[in-house]
C-alpha cells in the first residue's frame, strides 16, 4: 500500500499539468477561431502551383 | 457594391487605430467567406500588398484583422483590396465589441476546467474506495482526506457562479434553481467532512464536484449561446453604422462618426450612400430610395430645401445636406421609441427552465425537509442519520438534467438553424417561436422580393429593350436597374444625362433618346397613372411603355400553404395601397389582410390579436415594421431588411427563399418537444431515485451512477434533434 503514496501525487501532478495546459491554451487564444483552424489545415500551400481542385 | 462611393469617399479611416510602432490596425467584418480558399485569397491578397505586415482571418467570427505600415497605404486601399477579391468588407470598431457576457463566459470556462479536473481526480480515488475489497479503514480515510483536499478548493472556486446567484435570489426573497444546487453542494461537502473525520464510509466529495461539473457545462452552453446571439446583433449594428462626410469651412470633407454630427453641420451625401441624419437639402437634386422607411417601392425626389430623413439612400446625384437633428433625435429615434415600448411586453416572458424550476425547487426542499423530520422522529439513528438521508435527497434530486437539458437542446437547435441560413439573435426566441399560432407577414420586401421586375409577356421589341437597357445601365434608379436586369448583360451608353425625378437622356446621331416617366417623353394624359412604368422615346419619336411589378418571392405561395398546413393562421399587414396588397394576398393565398397600415396601426393590430389570446410571429423587413417586430411574440426578418428591423427581430434569415420561416418554426417546435421529453426523463429518473434516497438506501456510489447517467441520457436525447431533421429532409 505504500505505493499509493507515490502514485497519487503523480496522478494529481499529471492532472494539474493538463489543467494548466488548458488554461494556457485559453489565455493564448487557441480557441478564438476553432472553425478557421479546422479549415486552414486543408490549405496546401506547397501545392499552389498545381492549382487546388475545388474540393 | 460600395463601388465608386467607397473609393472616393472613404469611411474606413474613422476605424483605424495606430500603435506605438507606427503600424495601423483595422478590423473588418467580411461577408462571403465560406471555404479555406477564401481565407487564403484574402490573406494572400493582402500580404502581397506592399506595406501590409499582417492579415489574419477569423473564420468563426467572419472578422479580418489587418496591420500595415500607415505611411505606405491608406485604409481605403485595404478595403478595396478585399472588395476587389469579391468579398464585402465593413470596417468595425473592435474596441467596443467585448461584452461583459464574454468575460463571464471565460470565467465559467475556467471554473468548468477546474471542476472537470477535480471531478476526474476525486472520482479516481472514489472508485478505488468503492472497489477496495480489502481496503483498511485507515487507507480509506486517507483517500477521503485527499479527496477533500482536492474537492473543497475546487468547490469554493467553481461553485461561485451558483453560490452568488443563490445568495442574490435568497436575499431578495426568491428561490431559483441555484438555491437547491448550492445547498446540495455545500451540505454534501459538510457531511462528507463530518463522515471523514469520524472515519465513516460515506463521503460525497465526488458527487459534489461532479454536480458542479455537469451544471457548469449547461451554464456555459447557455451563456455562450447568449454571447453568440449578442454578437450576431452587434455585427448587424456594425453593418448599419454609417460614417458621414462633414464638409468643413474650407470646403474639404472628412469622414466622421454619425453620432458626432450636430444640427447645422453641412454634410456631403454621395451617390449610393445613406442620408446619415434628418436634414434639409442645401444644394443638388436627386432621387432618394425611401423603401425601408415607408415601404414605398418608387424613389422620392429631393431638391433644394426639401426635407430628407435618415436611412434614405441617395440614388441619382451627390447632394449637400444641412443637418437639422442629431442622429438619436431623428425619425429613426421615433421608431426606436415605439420599439422599446413594444419590447417591454416581451420582457415578461419566462423561460421554460425557469418555469420548471419554480415548481421543482419547492418540491425538492419539501421532500428533503420531510425526509429529515421523518427519520428524526421515527428512525432510530438520531439526527445525524436523519440529516445524512435528507442531504442524500438533495444531492440526488439536484437538477443536473434540468440545467443541462435545455441549454444543450437550444445550442443544437440554433446550430441547425444557422446551417439552414437562419441566425438566432435571442436565446429565448426559440422557445417563443415554438408557441406561435399566428404568422403575420409584411408585404414589400418580405412576401415580395422588394424590388420591381419587368412584367413578363409584354409586347416589347427586342431592339427597344436593348436600347432602353443601354440607357438604364447608367442609372441606379430601381426601375432602371430592373430594366437592365431583364435585358441581361450588354453595353452601357456613355454619355447618358440623368435628370432626377424625370429620367435619362442620350444624344445619338439620329436624334435624342429618352427613358423616364410619361412627362419626360412628352405624354401628358392624366388617365391611367400606373405607378410602376417606364417610357422610352426612340430617336424617331415613337414611344414604348415598360410595365413593372414587385413580384412575390418564388416560394411565397408554397410557404403560406405549408404554414396553414401546420395549423397556423396567416395574415398580411402592409403599408402599401389596398389594390396592391389585395393582389399580393390573392397570389400568396392569404385571405386575411389589411392595407394602408401605419406602424402604430400594425402594433394596434398585433395588440388586438394578443388580446384575443393569440401568439403572433411577425415577419417583416421595413423600418416601419421594426416596432411591430419588437411587439410580436416572436419575430423574423430577412437579411435584406432595414438594419433596425434586423436588430429588433429574434431571427434573421438569409437568401431568397421564404421557406426558411417554416424551417425556423419546425426546428423550434422540435426543440420544444425535446425539452419536454427531457423534462419527462428527468421526472422519470427522480421517480426512481428519490424513493431510494428518502428510504436512506442511496450510497455515494449509487448517487454518482444515477447523476451521471441521467445527465448523459438527456444530452444524448438533445442531440437527436440533428437526426430528426435529417430524416425529414430526405
Amino acid at each position: 500500500m505504500n505505493i499509493i503514496g507515490l502514485l497519487i501525487p503523480i496522478a494529481l501532478f499529471l492532472g494539474l499539468v493538463g489543467l494548466g495546459a488548458f488554461l494556457w491554451a485559453m489565455k493564448s487564444g487557441q480557441f478564438d477561431d476553432p472553425e478557421g483552424a479546422a479549415r486552414r489545415i486543408l490549405l496546401d500551400d506547397d501545392l499552389d502551383e498545381m492549382g487546388p481542385k475545388d474540393r | 457594391m460600395a463601388g465608386v462611393a467607397a473609393e472616393q469617399w472613404d469611411t474606413s479611416a474613422a476605424f483605424v487605430t495606430q500603435d506605438d510602432e507606427g503600424l495601423a490596425h483595422i478590423d473588418l467584418l467580411v461577408q462571403g467567406i465560406h471555404c479555406p480558399k477564401c481565407i487564403r485569397d484574402i490573406e494572400g491578397g493582402l500580404t502581397s500588398c506592399d506595406g501590409v505586415k499582417n492579415a489574419r482571418v477569423n473564420f468563426s467570427t467572419n472578422r479580418l484583422h489587418v496591420a500595415w505600415d500607415a505611411g505606405r497605404l491608406a485604409s481605403s486601399d485595404i478595403v478595396k483590396t478585399v472588395t476587389d477579391l469579391g468579398f464585402e468588407a465593413t470596417p468595425i470598431d473592435a474596441t467596443v465589441e467585448r461584452s461583459p457576457d464574454e468575460d463571464e463566459a471565460r470565467k465559467l470556462l475556467i471554473a468548468l476546467a477546474v471542476a472537470g479536473f477535480a471531478a476526474a481526480n476525486v472520482m479516481l480515488l472514489s472508485v478505488s474506495v468503492w472497489a477496495g475489497v480489502e481496503m483498511g479503514d485507515a487507507t480509506r480515510t486517507l483517500l477521503h482526506w485527499i479527496s477533500a483536499l482536492i474537492a473543497l478548493p475546487a468547490v469554493v472556486f467553481a461553485g461561485r457562479p451558483f453560490f452568488t446567484s443563490a445568495w442574490k435570489a435568497f436575499r431578495s426573497g426568491r428561490l431559483n434553481m441555484d438555491v437547491p444546487i448550492s445547498l446540495a453542494v455545500i451540505l454534501a461537502c459538510a457531511l462528507s467532512i463530518f463522515e471523514t473525520q469520524a472515519g465513516g464510509t460515506h463521503a460525497y466529495f465526488d458527487a459534489a464536484v461532479m454536480l458542479l461539473f455537469f451544471l457548469l457545462i449547461g451554464r456555459y452552453l447557455d451563456l455562450r449561446m447568449r454571447v453568440r446571439a449578442r454578437s450576431a446583433a452587434s455585427d448587424l449594428m456594425a453593418l448599419q453604422r454609417v460614417t458621414a462626410h462633414l464638409i468643413g469651412a474650407d470646403g474639404s470633407t472628412t469622414p466622421v462618426p454619425v453620432s458626432t454630427i450636430r444640427p447645422g453641420d453641412t454634410l456631403f451625401v454621395a451617390q449610393g450612400e445613406r442620408v446619415p441624419v434628418d436634414g434639409t437639402v442645401e444644394s443638388g437634386r436627386t432621387e432618394l430610395d425611401v423603401s425601408l422607411l415607408t415601404g414605398e417601392t418608387l424613389p422620392a425626389i429631393a431638391e433644394n430645401g426639401a426635407e430628407v430623413f435618415a436611412g434614405a439612400i441617395n440614388l441619382a446625384a451627390p447632394i449637400r445636406v444641412r443637418a437639422d437633428k442629431t442622429s438619436d433625435n431623428s425619425v429613426l429615434a421615433e421608431i426606436v421609441r415605439l420599439m422599446e415600448n413594444a419590447e417591454q411586453g416581451r420582457a415578461r416572458f419566462v423561460r421554460l427552465a425557469d418555469r420548471a424550476a419554480s415548481i421543482y425547487v419547492p418540491t425538492v426542499h419539501t421532500l428533503a425537509a420531510a425526509t429529515f423530520l421523518g427519520w428524526w422522529l421515527l428512525g432510530t439513528g438520531g439526527w445525524i442519520h436523519a440529516a445524512t438521508n435528507a442531504i442524500a435527497v438533495l444531492i440526488i434530486t439536484c437538477p443536473c438534467a434540468l440545467g443541462l437539458a435545455v441549454p444543450v437542446v437550444q445550442v443544437v437547435a440554433s446550430g441547425l438553424l444557422f446551417r439552414r441560413g437562419v441566425l438566432t439573435k435571442s436565446s429565448d426566441g426559440l422557445e417563443r417561436l415554438a408557441e406561435v399560432d399566428t404568422v403575420v407577414f409584411d408585404k414589400t420586401g418580405t412576401l415580395t422580393r422588394g424590388q420591381p421586375e419587368l412584367v413578363a409577356g409584354q409586347d416589347i421589341v427586342a431592339a427597344d429593350l436593348a436600347l432602353a437597357a443601354s440607357l438604364a445601365r447608367a442609372s441606379r434608379h430601381p426601375l432602371s436597374r430592373a430594366l437592365a436586369r431583364a435585358a441581361g448583360d450588354g453595353p452601357a451608353a456613355d454619355t447618358v444625362q440623368e435628370t432626377p425625378g424625370f429620367g435619362l437622356e442620350l444624344e445619338t446621331p439620329q436624334g435624342t433618346v429618352r427613358l423616364g416617366n410619361r412627362a419626360w417623353v412628352g405624354i401628358d394624359d392624366a388617365g391611367e397613372a400606373k405607378e410602376l412604368e417606364l417610357w422610352l422615346r426612340r430617336a424617331d419619336g415613337e414611344t414604348v411603355r415598360f410595365a413593372f411589378e414587385d413580384g412575390l418571392r418564388e416560394d411565397a405561395a408554397a410557404t403560406i400553404a405549408m404554414l396553414k398546413q401546420m395549423g397556423l393562421e396567416v395574415m398580411l399587414l402592409s403599408g402599401d395601397r389596398a389594390a396592391a396588397v389585395a393582389a399580393a394576398a390573392r397570389d400568396a393565398g392569404i385571405e386575411n389582410f389589411k392595407a394602408g397600415c401605419l406602424p402604430t396601426d400594425k402594433i394596434a393590430e398585433l395588440e388586438s390579436l394578443k388580446a384575443a389570446g393569440r401568439k403572433v410571429a411577425m415577419v417583416g423587413d421595413g423600418l416601419n415594421d421594426a416596432p411591430s417586430l419588437a411587439a410580436a411574440y416572436a419575430s423574423l426578418s430577412p437579411a435584406s431588411a432595414a438594419d433596425i428591423s434586423q436588430t429588433a427581430a429574434d431571427f434573421v434569415f438569409q437568401g431568397e427563399r421564404l421557406g426558411t420561416v417554416v424551417t425556423a418554426i419546425r426546428v423550434s417546435r422540435g426543440a420544444r418537444s425535446l425539452v419536454f421529453q427531457n423534462f419527462g426523463l428527468a421526472i422519470l429518473y427522480n421517480m426512481i431515485a428519490v424513493p431510494l434516497a428518502v428510504a436512506g438506501l442511496v450510497t455515494p456510489l449509487i448517487a454518482a451512477i444515477a447523476m451521471s447517467s441521467s445527465s448523459i441520457v438527456v444530452t444524448l436525447n438533445a442531440l437527436r434533434l440533428n437526426l430528426i431533421r435529417r430524416g425529414e429532409r430526405s
